[in-house]
């Protein structure tokens, strides 16, 4: 399973990738291998707030629905482009071509709230047991 | 929890395994999108040894078989197979089968594994005259093999006669000295064959067939997509003892001109007009109906989704459902629940055209009915 040391995690099993003041957003490696092939994304609007740990965005593999839930609050900038034609990316680079969209977040402290990969990688351990 | 005798190799295969009807089975093992796009343009095996066998053996009266299933059984010829259902007096689905003529008194019922031992029971009680029934299920495996290349792939393990075989015909084989049936059918939409050996030799045979590198494993999962591209129903979801073959549009495998358990319900149902259609529908985008979502008129609730899913081939969402009232190709629809809502629209089935289902046989559109089993 891969975790890159660089992000940050949500128990929901997304991740963040925080550059500045701007969060890029995905789901993990451990996410798309659990979901299968994804066939479909609905992304929130580009301008739309969202709050941390409210959904935002839905995901469809060939069996299950699942939803997605925003890491940190703030406002959405840009959505990746690619996936509404190509969701398979989520499956084949669930970190880089897969990502779902950039967002501003509004609240420093929030981060706390996010795991590190050493404890994601010990998260998902506990689960799959 | 029931296994099938290739348990282990699913498991060594890496496959996702699931229960299905009471038994575990292999759900995919790349991924369904693959083992989908590998059936279409080349061959798949599936593993099927959970589907139940009945053999019978009837007297000159056929013991009342013929009362009991659907389909003209009297006319069919030794060495084909027909496609039916078997119904209560109501006229609901009870299963739906295939019905093999091995001999001129015996006949084989390929039926589902959820349903095979309330079948058994059923025939028990309404076959008449001296018969013999045995329940073959934990003894037979069956493996299907499907797509493209399914002849080419067989002709090499069974020699040259597998060309021989018609759609709905099926033949004797031999396969390390053991015999098998092999039919041509399948419910895919592709070229196919499926295999009936006895449980000890599905190993090797399921061996034999991965060694041709034209050939990979797939699991029910792809069989599902599969299956719902063709419009062909799954006994359980889009069929079942609350609805007749002529709410699901299947009338053309039920004979009226015999006597069998349910007509009176359905002749009553004819004369009064069918309330409820089994309609095939499309969205044009990717998002999939699910099983259990509402089907929409504009502000009215008519039906039900019994089947949906992404379909590979065409890039969109299918599905299918029971509506109230009668709609034609091309009315909108909404299908919907508590977080989605998916306008669709009717369309014929197949979703899906030009497979390789019938190599040999020229295949008309203007002529001949879109071919359902």
């Amino acid at each position: 399973m891969n975790i890159p040391k660089n992000l940050l995690y949500t128990k929901d099993h997304e991740w963040v990738h925080i550059d500045g003041k701007i969060a890029y957003v995905g789901i993990t490696d451990y996410a798309q291998h659990s979901l299968g092939d994804i066939t479909y994304v609905q992304l929130p609007k580009a301008g739309e707030e969202i709050k941390q740990a409210s959904y935002c965005a839905t995901v469809e593999s060939v069996k299950a629905v699942s939803e997605v839930y925003a890491p940190l609050s703030g406002r959405i900038l840009a959505l990746n482009p690619e996936l509404v034609d190509h969701p398979e990316l989520i499956n084949q680079y669930p970190y880089e071509k897969g990502y779902f969209f950039s967002m501003e977040f509004s609240n420093e402290s929030e981060k706390a709230n996010l795991i590190d990969a050493s404890n994601y990688e010990r998260y998902i351990e506990g689960i799959s047991k | 929890m029931l296994e099938t005798p290739l348990y282990d190799t699913h498991l060594s295969l890496g496959a996702k395994i699931s229960s299905f009807g009471g038994w575990l089975m292999p759900i995919q093992y790349q991924g369904i999108l693959a083992e989908h796009a590998h059936t279409r343009h080349s061959v798949s095996v599936f593993d099927v040894c959970h589907m139940g066998e009945l053999l019978l053996e009837v007297n000159s009266r056929l013991s009342g078989f013929d009362r009991i299933v659907t389909p003209d059984i009297i006319s069919m010829s030794v060495a084909s197979c027909r496609y039916g259902f078997m119904l209560n007096e109501e006229g609901g689905i009870l299963d739906d089968l295939v019905i093999y003529r091995l001999a001129k008194n015996n006949w084989m019922l390929v039926v589902n594994a959820a349903t095979t031992s309330a079948d058994f029971e059923y025939l028990k009680r309404n076959l008449s005259g001296e018969y013999r029934l045995q329940n073959m299920s934990e003894k037979t495996g069956k493996l299907d093999v499907q797509g493209p290349q399914s002849q080419d792939v067989l002709k090499d393990i069974f020699g040259e006669d597998i060309t021989k075989l018609d759609y709905y015909t099926f033949a004797d084989f031999v396969f390390e000295k053991e015999c098998c049936i092999i039919s041509r059918t399948g419910y895919t939409g592709e070229l196919g064959f499926e295999i009936y050996i006895s449980n000890d030799y599905v190993l090797a045979l399921w061996e034999t067939l991965l060694k041709d590198s034209r050939v990979r494993p797939a699991g029910l999962g792809s069989r599902d997509t599969l299956r719902l591209e063709m419009g062909y129903p799954l006994y359980g979801q889009d069929l079942d003892a609350w609805h007749t073959p002529l709410d699901a549009g299947f009338g053309k495998f039920v004979d009226f001109s015999k006597t069998f358990i349910g007509k009176d319900a359905l002749l009553n149902e004819r004369k009064k007009g069918i309330l409820k259609h089994l309609v095939c529908f499309q969205s044009d985008y990717r998002r999939a109906p699910r099983h259990g979502f509402a089907i929409f008129d504009k502000d009215q609730r008519v039906g039900t989704v019994t089947s949906g899913s992404f379909s590979p081939s065409l890039c969109v969402g299918i599905g299918m459902g029971y509506v109230a009232g009668s709609y034609d190709i091309g009315n909108q629809l909404l299908v919907k629940d508590a977080s989605a809502e998916i306008p669709v629209k009717i369309v014929k089935r197949p979703f899906l055209n030009r497979t390789s289902l019938l190599k040999n046989e020229s295949f008309n559109e203007h002529t001949k009915k879109p071919i359902i089993h």
